[in-house]
């Protein structure tokens, strides 16, 4: 029987390297994995490189394994927002690599990792200080620059329904990051809102397939957050 | 000196978008844009997150959890909306689909190019979020702007001080004192806001006006 359903946190997390690419789903605080990011901080894994939209805030959750000196470096379009104090003092401090990437380019750099597309060719940044340093290619008289996949050792996604195949339903803007994230990891791991018997998420509204999904741990919230 | 509030700013750049259009809306004055464009004019706005159908904010009582814009507010989903990943809604933005996308700007040059995302060479971390893929991706951008800083510096320069956000993108741009085109010649203004006149506009912007015919 498949059943990618794991039990305890520690079963989710486990086997997460030293030195692991980590794709951290969700914008600001929607979609993102919470539970599973507090299980990455008790599991241990350092010298991390976190791929997300947003670079923490306060001094929980993303921002709390950035403080323990767990991150080596950050890739985000938005390093920097209300609330993101440890990221702050972490870069001014020299303690944190940063490479900022615009957000389409950013979603496109999963998207190809998870479809095997090695690098593509885009208009975004070209003209700006972000396009220095990357090959440059005109396609139709307009200027292009060299983008690479942006592969994951590990993913961490939140998801709204679950079946054990690892079938993924999510909720409303809770999507955005997590689907393409799921796509580009060797191993992606799931906290999910509710878990549905096998047949009876609508085939139509699964937004990420089983195929692409490696764990799955129930995760029930108290209440809806935002 | 007279000229459009913020609000107004918003109001005047709504009157000129017609039904149909897929628009993105920036943060600061683009956003409130939205507010104007009549209830009866189906317009349809896309967030980055991965909404298109954006409505206006919920009431207090009615705030969903998981439904909220690139600038991180609580808003509604307009019947007809639609949820698309990330990789899919910046294909929307890359792919040429939006008709229009609104931004803020520190700076907008006479050949179009933009400046809204750092403020220097030293600022090495700050926020791009999707602001280049917009301005590069969109069928149009506008900008949407006070004319010039709290402390009087105009906006509207012949060449931006502050790092690109693209080369030669900005069409158009509605300000606090008027609404100007960005033409091969250089800044053709369209209309000036109401008791503000062409010298005065002028000698707030810092790259030449052609005046309106």
């Amino acid at each position: 029987m498949i059943d990618k359903r794991v039990a305890t946190m520690a079963e989710a997390m486990a086997g997460i390297r030293d030195g692991s690419v980590v794709l951290i789903g969700g914008f600001g605080d929607v979609g993102q994995p919470d539970a599973l990011i507090e299980g990455l901080i008790a599991q241990g894994a350092t010298n991390l490189t976190v791929v997300a939209n947003n670079a923490g805030r306060g001094r929980t959750g993303l921002a709390h394994l950035m403080e323990l000196g767990r991150v080596r470096r950050i890739v985000c379009s938005f390093p920097r927002s209300r609330g993101s104090v440890v990221f702050e003092e972490l870069y001014s401090a020299g303690r944190i690599e940063l490479e900022i990437v615009p957000q389409g380019t950013l979603a496109e750099r999963l998207r190809a990792a998870g479809a095997g597309i090695p690098a593509f060719f885009t208009p975004t940044a070209v003209g700006t200080r972000l396009a220095d340093g990357k090959e440059e290619r005109a396609f139709d008289g307009r200027p292009h620059i060299l983008e690479y996949a942006l592969p994951g050792d590990v993913a961490l996604v939140e998801a709204w329904r679950a079946d054990r195949f690892g079938n993924l339903i999510y909720r409303e803007s809770a999507r955005n990051f997590n689907p393409v994230m799921a796509m580009a990891a060797r191993l992606t791991i799931v906290q999910v809102q509710h878990l549905a018997e096998l047949g009876t998420l609508d085939p139509e509204a699964i937004a990420t397939p089983g195929i692409f999904v490696d764990r799955v741990l129930h995760v029930p919230y108290a209440q809806a957050k935002g | 000196m007279a000229g459009f509030s913020r609000p107004e700013i918003a109001a005047r750049v709504a009157r000129d978008i017609p039904e149909g259009w897929y628009v993105n809306l920036g943060i600061g004055i683009p956003t409130l844009i939205a507010d104007y464009v009549p209830p009866g004019r189906e317009v349809i706005f896309h967030s980055e997150n991965g909404v298109l159908g954006i409505g206006p904010a919920p009431s207090p009582e009615a705030v969903d959890p998981w439904l909220i814009n690139a600038g991180k507010q609580h808003v509604t989903l307009r019947p007809g909306g639609a949820f698309v990943h990330h990789a899919d809604s910046f294909a929307i933005i890359r792919g040429g689909h939006l008709d229009l996308c609104v931004l803020g700007a520190f700076e907008v040059a006479e050949n179009g190019d933009l400046a809204n995302w750092a403020t220097g060479r030293n600022d090495a971390a700050s926020a791009v979020g999707g602001a280049m893929d917009l301005a590069v991706g969109a069928r149009r951008l506008w900008v949407a702007m006070e004319h010039t800083t709290k402390e009087g510096t105009a906006r509207l320069v012949g060449r931006c001080s502050y790092p690109l956000t693209a080369p030669g993108a900005v069409s158009r741009i509605y300000t606090s004192l008027a609404v100007i085109d960005v033409t091969p010649q250089g800044f053709s203004v369209i209309e000036t806001a109401p008791g503000v006149d062409f010298d005065t506009l002028q000698r707030h912007t810092a790259a030449r006006l052609i005046p309106p015919e």
